[in-house]
């Protein structure tokens, strides 16, 4: 129903910009029949009457409409009980607001910068809102049960399946906007279309190229290398195996100019494990890859194993020096470390590759040459079993 | 099953239901707590000096795990080289003198007085040296550099302990017990003298200015407030995702079961 | 000028341009039925309100950056460490901006609730089965919108890249890197290059504050407006039927209802915000990929695909010099794939197997579909199992079990304690539907004891009340097609031929089993005597006489029963 000024229809006039209820009282009922007063003269009804509305037919000019049948009760059935029951929403909205303002306050008066300081301006700030939520939930929860009145309204569903003559209707209309655009009837038109579309459809997924670099042969080495020393993470010390003495010890290391490097760190970080004499037990029996593994990798007892786990890639660090055991704290996939760090237990399919280890001039512990396998994680390319 | 479904109405059979479950419940966890094998013994390095009472306590407290002459029975390693510090640790710990066997040595209550507990680890350094038992400045945190500890700690010590020293599961029912209740002197002494499964930092590996560092970055952790509001232990998501089950979503399914009931006091 | 002339005249300028009088009076008085179980998608949709809102406040200070910095702030014990600007951006959220940490854990707190509610609504729904024609397709948007509310939340948590999220991205690449072909691709193009790289957190913000939240707002309008245009369902009642709706009008009630809904859930994340400490990042230190926490765990909605990979065994296999990680990949997609396809294929299969192709619009109470919900239990035991199973070192450690015991627990838990809830739900759904025909049958027993003349004692039952009478009656199952006969043999109906046919038969069987409501004398009026199978059942009715009870001997024959 269009109320525009512009659009004049007969008997229109005199209701020609008629401001609609803002001259006459504004409740609802009346506005409703402002409406249907300007729909009568002339125009035919809605097509989907409303029963409820009880349109009256076209034609009785200036009768006003029969008034609609009132649906929910104005008031609550027990006023009593709905006048205590506004004193208790009254009461949580008042509430509401005091802790509102507490909220304010707490804002405006409470510092931050120390972490006792924060600790007590979160409890204040978060008081004071909860508060005001909880304060308005409530309010609003009692005034809708025990202020409103109770009402229960049915009304019918209608089948969700369209009527035949509107499933007609789009039916024609949707062939004859087929028919119209050709495109059926014109194979090339289509043909060159669908080709058209294609390179454009790929062009999205094209650009996402450059997101990153091939891997290539990335994953297969570290940055360890012939002479490169190893550093005690932390102090990022060089570390002499007279210091390192302790049997049971464990510490970690990295490469030295690589303590800052996290690319370089996520795949080179070790640990160095010194056992005591007669523990390693590196034969070819034990070992996953019979004859990968050779002792002179170790220096005195100290062995060297990469700390990123062969599962997927946490820091494998937690040493039980009674066990011998190389636990990985967020599988728990457990390496022997005497025996190579072969798996005993846990998802991990490969033992912790074994950093070649020797002594520089100096005396201190450097690397003998990089893993001589992949560091990490399984992927598809790694071809060895190691 | 008639015996059963015969008697089901009888009015004890609700509780009864209840009891069996709870039996099975129980039987079930009894069956599977506390399962580990006892720890294996360690070789440690030695050095220190003798005193008499540390030997007459010896015998008395421990020589019946660890042998007359502290060579090490089945029950217990020998200690001959672990060091003053490594007897200061355990006993003034409560882990030592051990009430049985079991995978791991709890924190208990503190039997010897520290006067015994000197002469005890005086005996045994004096058996065969080991480390020394630190001293009050070389363990002090004052001063040092929580920054570095906190690099050290995740380096070394959080995959057991976790982040801040709340403890961790290990392998066969041994555990990285909390640092709640650790001394500065007992953490450089567990360091220094590797306790049971805990791996040995010696002083040339993490020296003692580390030490400090990451007893600084401990005492730190352990004594900061937490600002938002009750830490849960500080376990981590899995004890926040309990709070958001247990207490978030049954708070919700109250109010909307407070929302949704039906006659207020409006109607009636 | 008065407020409601202000109302009025604000109403008719906008009218005069948008035509709206119509359509907003359908919307002011469309009806909503009324269950506290239909609430709890909208404590999801309001968590999501939330989470926009303090969201976009952590926007405005949080820098989304990878660089390096040294830390000189306010959280003195971090002092001189190196950390990413992300994570150093968090800690000045948390401790220099007044009401920092109060957003930052109302949003952790609300993006927990979120997941759990999305979990509850979900359940809820199968339950009932809501999702059943015409609410497939709602049904499905909803698998997706919970999907993508794992990743929102993954990418949420890992955005301050501290030690514990990190790790849970360490994990992640590891898992994108196993998959057969492609993984190292997929990680190399994902982090722009080699783990950790600079990119991945500068991608994942723009996913998480701008990608998904658009595309969660696109597809929760799409859900919410397939429901308000379909209507909502209702729970069996008195008057209630499957072509009406009875509810109280959204002006004012609904309106006002669910405000007060958005208040509480507010009300919730605001006080556990206060009083319980969520995602303490300041505890856990930036990243370091050398680093590593014991007791490492995701949010818990992650936390079943965390199990999933702690509990698998090592396999892999290496052919012609190439991984086939299994012990990655299959934890990564197997139950999530499971749960996922068969949750989304179910409406479909059930309608396959029921022949049922009628709208529903009235909600089955669980019981009533005893195989439905037996499965939906086996479902949410095996992501139980496995979200156990995510926290098996917490669980060792503060339960004092041996660590590995834990996870072969649960490695056989996983086949056993599913099948097990499958068998127990169904069998207590059919002994609650044998009570609900024997209220029917019988009526309800009122205490009172009376006297026959013969010496007998009985007790009088009243008929069910209507209400209750609407709840427990059970519509017709609908009956596959028959066949027809022809000649001497039975020729089945087309959807039922061949060996197709015959399972889905059995499979109808099996879906289908249930107790028969609607037998002679299930009435509520305690007139029947059962059909004859129920035995032992009968037994209260007269002690010691074969006579029917003196209320209802409407047919008066003195049969035994």
């Amino acid at each position: 129903m269009s109320d525009s000024t512009a659009g004049q229809r007969p008997g229109d006039s005199e209701h020609d910009g008629d401001q609609l209820p803002g001259q006459s009282a504004s409740d609802q009922g009346e506005t409703v029949s402002a409406e249907l007063r300007k729909r009568v003269i002339g125009t035919p009804p809605p097509a989907e009457a409303r029963s409820m509305l009880g349109t009256p037919a076209p034609g009785t000019a200036g009768v006003p409409p029969v008034p609609r049948p009132r649906e929910l009760p104005a008031d609550p059935q027990n006023p009593l009980g709905a006048k205590r029951a506004e004193r208790v929403v009254a009461a949580c909205f008042v509430i509401a607001t005091v802790a509102g303002l507490g909220f304010i306050a707490a804002y405006v008066i409470l510092p931050v910068h120390s972490v006792l300081r924060v600790q007590h301006s979160n409890w204040a700030l978060g008081l004071t809102l909860s508060l005001v939520f909880l304060a308005l939930a409530a309010g609003a929860v009692f005034w809708v049960r025990n202020v409103m009145p109770d009402v229960q309204l049915t009304e019918a569903r209608k089948p969700l399946r369209s009527t035949e003559e509107d499933r007609a209707a789009f039916q024609t209309t949707f062939e004859e906007g087929t028919q119209a655009s050709q495109i059926v009837k014109r194979p090339l038109l289509r043909r060159t279309l669908i080709a058209a579309s294609l390179p454009v459809a790929i062009a999205p997924i094209l650009l996402l190229r450059d997101m990153g670099p091939l891997p290539r042969e990335s994953l297969d080495h570290t940055v360890w290398r012939r002479g490169l020393r190893l550093l005690n993470y932390g102090g990022n010390t060089p570390i002499r195996p007279a210091d390192f003495s302790s049997p049971g010890g464990m510490i970690t290391v990295v490469p030295d100019g690589y303590q800052d490097d996290f690319n370089a760190l996520a795949k080179a970080a070790c640990i160095i494990i010194k056992f005591a004499p007669g523990q390693i037990d590196f034969t070819s029996a034990n070992h996953p890859v019979p004859g990968k593994v050779v002792e002179n990798w170790t220096v005195d007892n100290i062995v060297a194993y990469s700390k990123i786990c062969t599962h997927v890639g946490c820091p494998a660090a937690l040493y039980e020096q009674t066990t011998h055991h190389i636990l990985c704290p967020c599988h728990q996939s457990t390496f022997d470390a005497p025996r190579g760090a072969k798996v005993i237990f846990g998802p991990a399919t490969r033992a912790l590759p074994q950093l070649p280890m020797t002594v520089d001039a100096q005396g201190y512990l450097v690397a003998r040459h990089d893993f001589t396998e992949p560091v990490g994680p399984s992927f598809w390319e790694r071809g060895t079993t190691a | 099953m008639r015996s059963i479904t015969l008697r089901r109405r009888h009015p004890a059979a609700g509780y009864a239901v209840v009891l069996l479950g709870l039996l099975i419940a129980g039987l079930c966890y009894a069956a599977v707590t506390g399962i580990g094998a006892a720890s294996a013994a360690s070789q440690r390095v030695s050095g220190g000096p003798l005193i008499a009472e540390g030997h007459y306590l010896f015998i008395a407290e421990c020589s019946e795990c660890h042998g007359l002459f502290s060579q090490g029975t089945p029950s217990g390693p020998s200690l001959i080289g672990v060091g003053a510090a490594a007897v200061d640790f355990q006993v003034s710990t409560g882990r030592m003198p051990a009430k049985e066997l079991g995978p791991e040595q709890p924190r208990k209550v503190v039997t010897l007085h520290p006067q015994q507990i000197r002469a005890l680890a005086a005996y045994i350094a004096s058996l065969g040296g080991g480390p020394a038992i630190p001293t009050q400045a070389e363990v002090s945190p004052a001063g040092a550099n929580t920054g570095l500890g906190q690099q050290l700690f995740v380096a070394d010590c959080a995959q057991c302990h976790n982040f801040v020293g709340a403890g961790g599961a290990l392998t066969y029912g041994k555990f990285a017990p909390p640092l709640t209740k650790a001394t500065p002197r007992q953490i450089f002494e567990a360091m220094l003298t590797g306790p049971e499964a805990m791996p040995v930092f010696n002083d040339t590996t993490i020296n003692p200015q580390q030490k400090r560092d990451i007893i600084a970055y401990i005492a730190a952790s352990r004594t900061e407030p937490n600002p938002g509001g009750f830490s849960l232990g500080r376990v981590g998501p899995v004890t926040e995702g309990l709070v958001a089950f247990l207490g978030l979503l049954l708070f919700m399914v109250f109010a909307a079961m407070w929302i949704t009931a039906k006659h207020g006091n409006a109607h009636e | 000028m008065s407020i409601d002339r202000a109302l009025s005249g604000t109403g008719n300028w906008l009218d005069e341009r948008f035509r709206g009088a119509k359509g907003l009076r359908a919307v002011f008085r469309k009806l909503y039925p009324d269950h506290w179980t239909f609430l709890l998608g909208e404590v999801a949709l309001y968590s999501f309100v939330i989470l926009l809102l303090t969201g976009t406040f952590l926007t405005l200070f949080f820098k989304p950056s990878m660089t390096e910095i040294v830390y000189h702030g306010t959280y003195v014990k971090l002092d001189g460490v190196k950390m990413s600007e992300a994570y150093a951006s968090t800690l000045k959220i948390s401790f220099d901006v007044r009401g920092g940490l109060l957003m930052r854990q109302i949003h952790h707190w609300a993006a927990d609730l979120f997941v759990a509610a999305i979990l509850a609504h979900m359940l809820r729904i199968f339950f009932t089965g809501a999702y059943r024609k015409p609410r497939e397709v709602n049904w499905l948007i909803g698998l997706v919108l919970f999907t993508l509310a794992l990743l929102e939340g993954l990418f949420g948590y890992s955005l301050p890249d501290d030690l514990l999220s990190g790790a849970g991205l360490r994990i992640t690449q590891g898992v994108l890197q196993s998959i057969p072909i492609v993984g190292t691709y997929l990680s190399f193009f994902l982090f722009g290059g080699q783990y950790p790289g600079h990119s991945i957190i500068p991608r994942m913000y723009i996913l998480h504050v701008l990608l998904i939240p658009g595309i969660f707002l696109a597809l929760i309008g799409a859900h919410i407006f397939i429901m308000y245009h379909q209507k909502h369902t209702q729970m069996p009642s008195k008057g209630r039927t499957n072509t009406n709706v009875v509810g109280a009008p959204a002006w004012p009630y609904f309106a006002v209802k669910t405000t007060a809904l958005f208040l509480f859930v507010f009300a919730a994340v605001t006080l556990a915000s206060t009083f319980v400490q969520i995602n303490p990042i300041w505890i856990y230190g930036p990243y370091n990929p050398l680093a590593i926490s014991s007791g490492s765990q995701p949010d818990f909605y992650m936390g079943f695909l965390e199990g999933s990979l702690r509990i698998m065994p090592a396999w892999q296999w290496v052919i012609f010099g190439h991984t086939f990680a299994f012990n990655v990949f299959i934890p990564a997609l197997l139950p999530l794939g499971l749960i996922m396809t068969g949750a989304a294929l179910w409406p479909f299969l059930e309608q396959w197997i029921t022949g049922d192709k009628r709208e529903h619009h009235v909600n089955d109470r669980p019981r009533n579909a005893p195989t439905r919900t037996g499965l939906g239990m086996a479902a949410v035991a095996f992501y139980g199992v496995l979200w156990a199973e995510g926290a098996n070192d917490v669980i060792a450690q503060h339960l004092d079990i041996s660590l590995y015991l834990v996870t072969w627990i649960a490695r056989i838990a996983i086949f056993v304690v599913p099948v097990l809830a499958y068998i127990i739900t169904k069998r207590i759904c059919l002994g609650l539907q044998r009570k609900d025909l024997h209220l029917l049958e019988h009526g309800v027993e009122t205490g009172i004891i009376r006297q026959l003349p013969s010496g007998e004692f009985i007790e009088e039952t009243r008929p069910v009340s209507d209400e209750a009478l609407a709840k427990l009656a059970r519509p017709e199952p609908l009956a596959l097609p028959a066949g027809r006969a022809d000649g001497e043999e039975e020729v089945p109906a087309r959807g039922m031929r061949g060996g197709v046919g015959r399972v889905k038969a059995r499979l109808n069987k099996v879906l289908t089993e249930s107790v028969p409501m609607n037998g002679h004398g299930a009435d509520g009026r305690g007139n029947g005597h059962g059909p004859d199978e129920h035995g032992a059942e009968h037994a209260r009715a007269a002690i010691g006489s074969p006579e029917p009870r003196a209320d209802d001997s409407a047919d008066g024959s003195g049969s035994p029963h």
